[in-house]
């Protein structure tokens, strides 16, 4: 009976934090289809959240394409299939890990401080100053946040596409000797510019994951600074296994296998 | 009730299992300032949350100018909302906003007042609270009274016809406990309007208070005005206004 007791609280609190999640974004994007943005504020978002992770995402993604490019150049080389590099490391970036990277560094960074701002603002009386002005909380901050969410983790995805096929391509010519030319060349035969807005397509999903899970987390926040450091925890773990989750089913969706 | 602005109706609130107010009913008369008192804990804080529709009771109706305000919208809740205010405990103002900005927000997001009128509602309103020359500082750079007063002049800027005063003078040396005071009288005087305000502090309640209720064990056990107050028959309120440890109170 307790481990039936157990499933059933579990199974009442993810129902509970997903329609939490559902009605948040409804609140929200309700407000965007009647135009009550915060336009200045979702600038300032768009630089808090955006920009301000531009650095890191540029320095993970660069890392990483040089590693995919040592890697596959390692064994494409023994193989004589040194030509195939830029296509393995184009199709991996574009495709995959700019997206899904992109996210999960995002999540950390500016998903925690989603979490971390608002839920201090629930501990210090702030939402509920203002509720008590008759501000609609989805609008007043939800809104900037996750439309910033939407069009920088895009821009940042391009960003990590480009410096991590730069980064390989930088390693497989002094590694493996492989020209740009011929590495460019390879990468083109392997993707198509369908390719990249699946990718991209990919990324304004993990946006409204971040922005929504971090929103959520920071708004649920109860009991001081523990509570808070509580949320913001909550909200990378519950950000990045969300991403990866959706990244299988939006590949699985999007290239079908091929 | 013509002359009672807002009223809590047989209300019961419960936290999980803690039941705060249980059968309460208390009338605010129009134009007056009502204070409420009570141990700690008691739930002062969540009538005036009630008041604002912070919170919804499980039991009972609370009334603003005869509108139930449990069974309504959101939407409609935040235009009775226009007409009160809520003046924190902590102040709650938004910490990366200045003190001006503040105290501008409801004018901005609700009137299309040009931004000259607003900024010269706003001074008034902080030179009112004796707080002019804070306009462009951050509030993590005022004192504890300040951050109260600067609480004030964001909730007299809409002039609403109702104020709620949540702990105004806690954790106050005396001397900004009564210039607090003074403050609150100061703005009833010149704003006109209702109050309510929660608060321990007696002589401040003595100073202020047109009617004065005390909450005990979820309920107003004692309501009256201030003569009528030190004058009760009532045990508990004799022993929380002596400030004795000895009497019915449990400690």
């Amino acid at each position: 009976m307790k481990v039936l007791d157990q499933v059933g609280r579990a199974t009442i609190e993810f129902f509970e934090y997903a329609g939490g999640i559902v009605i948040l974004a409804s609140d929200s994007l309700g407000f965007l289809g009647r135009l009550r943005i915060r336009f200045i504020e979702t600038i300032n978002q768009c630089y808090l959240l955006g920009f301000q992770s531009l650095s890191i995402v540029l320095l993970t993604s660069l890392f990483t394409g040089m590693v995919i490019s040592l890697e596959s150049a390692q064994q494409a080389v023994q193989y004589g299939f040194g030509s195939l590099v830029g296509s393995a490391v184009t199709y991996t970036a574009v495709r995959e890990l700019g997206p899904m990277l992109t996210a999960v560094v995002v999540a950390g960074r500016a998903g925690a401080a989603i979490a971390a701002e608002l839920g201090s603002m629930v501990v210090t009386e702030q939402i509920e100053a203002l509720t008590s002005m008759g501000l609609e909380v989805a609008r007043f901050l939800v809104l900037p946040r996750l439309l910033a969410m939407l069009v920088m983790l895009p821009l940042l995805t391009i960003f990590a596409d480009v410096i991590s096929i730069g980064g390989g391509m930088w390693i497989a010519q002094v590694y493996a000797h492989i020209s740009p030319d011929s590495f460019i060349s390879s990468a083109r035969q392997a993707i198509g510019f369908e390719d990249v807005v699946k990718g991209l397509f990919k990324s304004l999903v993990f946006a409204m994951i971040i922005a929504l899970v971090g929103a959520y987390q920071g708004l649920s926040a109860r009991g001081g600074a523990a509570g808070v450091g509580v949320s913001t925890t909550g909200s990378v773990v519950i950000s990045i296994i969300l991403i990866f989750i959706s990244n299988f089913v939006l590949s699985f969706i999007l290239f079908g296998g091929h | 009730m013509s002359d009672i602005i807002a009223r809590l109706d047989d209300v019961t609130l419960a936290y999980g299992d803690r039941v705060v107010l249980k059968n309460c009913t208390l009338d605010i008369v129009e134009g007056a300032i009502t204070c409420i008192i009570g141990l700690s804990g008691a739930g002062k804080s969540t009538i005036v949350r009630l008041l604002d529709g912070l919170r919804k009771p499980e039991v009972g109706h609370v009334y603003i100018r005869n509108i139930d305000i449990c069974h309504i919208s959101e939407t409609q809740l935040n235009e009775v909302r226009r007409s009160i205010s809520l003046s924190f405990q902590f102040a709650a103002l938004l910490d990366s906003l200045t003190v001006g900005e503040n105290v501008a927000l409801p004018l901005r997001e609700h009137t299309r007042d040009p931004d000259a009128q607003i900024r010269q509602i706003v001074e008034d309103a902080l030179d009112s609270v004796g707080l002019a020359h804070t306009y462009d500082n951050m509030p993590s750079e005022l004192s504890g009274g300040m951050l109260k007063r600067a609480g004030f002049a964001r909730a007299i800027v809409t002039k609403p016809d109702l104020i709620l005063y949540d702990e105004p003078t806690t954790g106050l040396d005396p001397i900004v406990t009564h210039l607090i005071t003074d403050t609150i009288i100061h703005l009833r005087q010149k704003l006109g309007g209702t109050a309510v305000v929660i608060s321990h502090d007696l002589q401040s309640i003595y100073m202020m208070a047109d009617y004065v209720a005390m909450l005990f064990e979820g309920a107003i056990i004692g309501y009256g005005t201030v003569d009528e107050i030190k004058r009760s028959m009532n045990p508990i309120v004799q022993q929380f206004i002596a400030g004795s440890e000895v009497g019915p109170i449990p400690i």
